[in-house]
């Protein structure tokens, strides 16, 4: 089904496309706020620091893959690579700090490079060898969950010989700032991946491309754009972020965990779409999927801090899914 | 807007018709466990055995677990949520005991006991572990293996993963057995079939492609069992061994008929039953062993039936 969505002809979506942006950051802010409003409301245990703390922290790692999958969707593509791009860069910065026993920054800037270069070959096998995006990324997701197995030896690397490791997610610089606010830190790392991908597709050419891309590439290619190079550039740029995701949770569990990432995927793209992004490409912001990846931490938390059995917790996730895009789906119609 | 309006009120009545449903007794003495699978049938069969003692003693007892066993960061919010709830004790199987200290350095603080299950928690947080030794239980799997093909010839291995407690253990038991008591017999192929049906199938018939002459598999867990027990029949291959593990029902059909020679079963309800039963007597400040063994047994047609073997069985 997502296939058909993606390989449909770039229906011009008119310019219409980023005002109705706002309007959908509205209806998801909305939903977030009766979400956290309902949940207080049924259990006292929902609105606790440690809690809404947690949830944050469960949302950093979804939430910086949304934001790389968010650039790709708008473009009119896909990547079904992003979970277990992750994993990868995480055990490459494994390789680099544990077995090489390189310094932080080394490890940190490994993976990330890792991650963009990734992201620079699956956009050249999308743009030059011509193979539509679902594809190239689903067997790039396999390559990366076997060569991350591989690398890693099939164990978990660990990183205690690098102790200020698992700062970058666990600690808080905001909790030394503010005493009783512990605000992890991978949560500011959300937020300024979020920040920074923002900027760019606002403000930059990059950005705009990556709208034109989605919009009509046939008349970015008429009208001059190198677009062969531009989709390449987003790819490389998501591949990056997915490096920062990596270091995240390599960061939260203290080890790259190999096996893991397979799966993530569909979770990004979930919070991408709540957030309101067109799977069309052409349309979508940042805001937005930061929002949508919220609504998911907070539906998942509250539904078990209502000890509402797991079976029926994906039901209603899966429910929440579709009532959100069907929501959007009317605006849009009326629009 | 009219559709915004709707769709915030079927979130909210969502909301609402949850809270109703589920928040109630509220002053019961109340315990989760996070374990480390929730939909395969041995996840279940602990599962059910929580959910007879919870009955038996009237406290409330929740039982989740991540999708697969590498999704070490969504136990960890699962623990994380539940600890919330401010249990009186909470069980826990850990995927990555190493992860989860943080969390369970909390519990500790909050005076919350933690009952480790399944294969435990590598911390001395936990008061006791009920579990399955399942090094020794595949080392028995390895005797019988041997004894069944006459102590020589080819075998192999199809496990479930290579980073799991569990699937290391239970690879390692059967092959330090065999090395250290059974020179002759030879193990051709250790694959890795993450616990599914289909690839642990099709892993079978490439290692009997690649030895024509192998006598005898053993299938790590319950969905690599029915995998072997499918690619030995695909291939059309009679007087293979396949010794398997855990129960559920195509594998005992299997050993009634014949397919299987035999396996080796935990007792997943005595797990659930004996975690919620010791982690009430940590709540009531009752003293609790250190080491809870949950037991395993060798079953063929021979014991099938037997009331205590059947008893540890589950469909």
């Amino acid at each position: 089904m997502t296939n058909t969505d993606i390989s449909a002809p770039m229906a011009a979506t008119t310019t219409k496309g980023r005002f109705s942006g706002a309007q959908q950051k509205l209806l998801a802010f909305g939903t977030l706020i009766v979400l956290l409003i309902g949940f207080s409301l049924a259990s006292p245990n929902f609105m606790q620091t440690s809690n809404i703390l947690a949830i944050l922290q469960a949302t950093s790692v979804n939430g910086i893959l949304a934001v790389a999958a968010t650039l790709v969707i708008i473009t009119g593509g896909i990547d079904l690579s992003v979970g277990t791009l992750m994993t990868f860069t995480a055990v490459i910065a494994g390789v680099v700090l544990t077995y090489w026993g390189l310094p932080l920054p080394i490890g940190i800037a490994a993976a990330i490079l890792t991650g963009s270069a990734v992201g620079l070959t699956s956009g050249a096998i999308i743009a030059k060898m011509k193979i539509p995006p679902f594809i190239a990324t689903l067997g790039m997701m396999l390559i990366l969950k076997g060569l991350s197995l591989v690398i890693s030896g099939t164990k978990p690397i660990y990183f205690n010989d690098t102790p200020s490791f698992p700062v970058i997610s666990t600690g808080s610089i905001v909790g030394d700032v503010i005493p009783g606010v512990p605000v992890p830190n991978g949560v500011l790392v959300l937020f300024l991946v979020a920040g920074l991908a923002s900027y760019i597709l606002g403000r930059t050419v990059l950005g705009r491309y990556c709208f034109a891309l989605g919009s009509n590439e046939e008349a970015a290619r008429l009208s001059g754009v190198s677009v062969d190079n531009w989709k390449m550039a987003v790819y490389s740029l998501s591949g990056g972020i997915c490096g920062i995701a990596g270091l995240v949770i390599a960061s939260r569990l203290n080890s790259a965990q190999p096996a893991l990432g397979q799966g993530y995927e569909l979770d990004a793209i979930a919070a991408v779409v709540i957030g309101g992004t067109s799977l069309t490409g052409g349309r979508g912001t940042i805001l937005g999927t930061v929002i949508g990846a919220l609504i998911m931490s907070v539906l998942l938390n509250g539904l078990r801090i209502l000890s509402m059995p797991q079976e029926w917790q994906t039901v209603v996730t899966g429910s929440i899914i579709i009532i959100a895009v069907y929501a959007d789906m009317m605006r849009k119609r009326k629009a | 807007m009219f559709t915004r309006r709707t769709f915030l009120g079927a979130v909210s009545a969502t909301a609402v018709v949850a809270a109703t449903g589920v928040a109630k007794a509220a002053d019961k003495i109340y315990i989760p466990l996070i374990s480390k699978g929730f939909q395969h049938q041995f996840w279940q069969a602990v599962k059910a055995g929580a959910d007879k003692a919870a009955k038996e003693f009237d406290i409330q007892v929740t039982f989740e677990g991540p999708d697969t066993e590498a999704q070490v960061d969504k136990q960890i919010d699962m623990l994380s949520a539940a600890l919330a709830k401010h249990p009186s004790a909470i069980g826990f199987a850990a995927l990555d005991s190493k992860a989860a200290i943080p969390l369970l350095k909390k519990a500790q603080s909050e005076k919350i006991p933690v009952i480790a299950f399944d294969s435990g928690v590598d911390s001395d947080i936990p008061v006791t572990t009920c579990s399955t030794d399942n090094v020794a239980a595949a080392a028995l799997a390895a005797d019988k293996m041997a004894a069944l093909i006459g102590n020589e010839g080819k075998v192999a291995l199809v496990v479930h993963d290579q980073t799991s407690r569990t699937g290391i253990d239970r690879r390692d038991g059967f092959v330090n057995q065999i090395k250290a008591k059974y020179p002759k017999i030879q193990i051709v192929d250790i694959q890795y079939g993450a616990g599914d049906q289909l690839q642990s199938t099709e892993i079978t018939k490439s290692i009997i492609t690649a030895h024509p002459d192998i006598k005898g598999f053993f299938g790590a867990n319950e969905g690599s069992a029915i995998g072997v027990v499918n690619g030995v029949k695909e291939s059309k291959k009679s007087k293979i061994v396949i010794i398997g593990y855990d129960s559920g029902k195509a594998q005992k059909q299997a050993i009634m008929d014949g397919i299987m020679s035999g396996a080796i079963t935990q007792n997943p309800v005595g797990i659930g039953y004996e975690t919620v039963k010791a982690a009430l007597a940590a709540v009531k400040g009752q003293p609790v062993q250190k080491h809870i063994d949950t037991g395993f047994y060798w079953y063929d047609k021979s014991n099938i039936t037997d009331p205590k073997i059947a008893a540890v069985l589950y469909d």
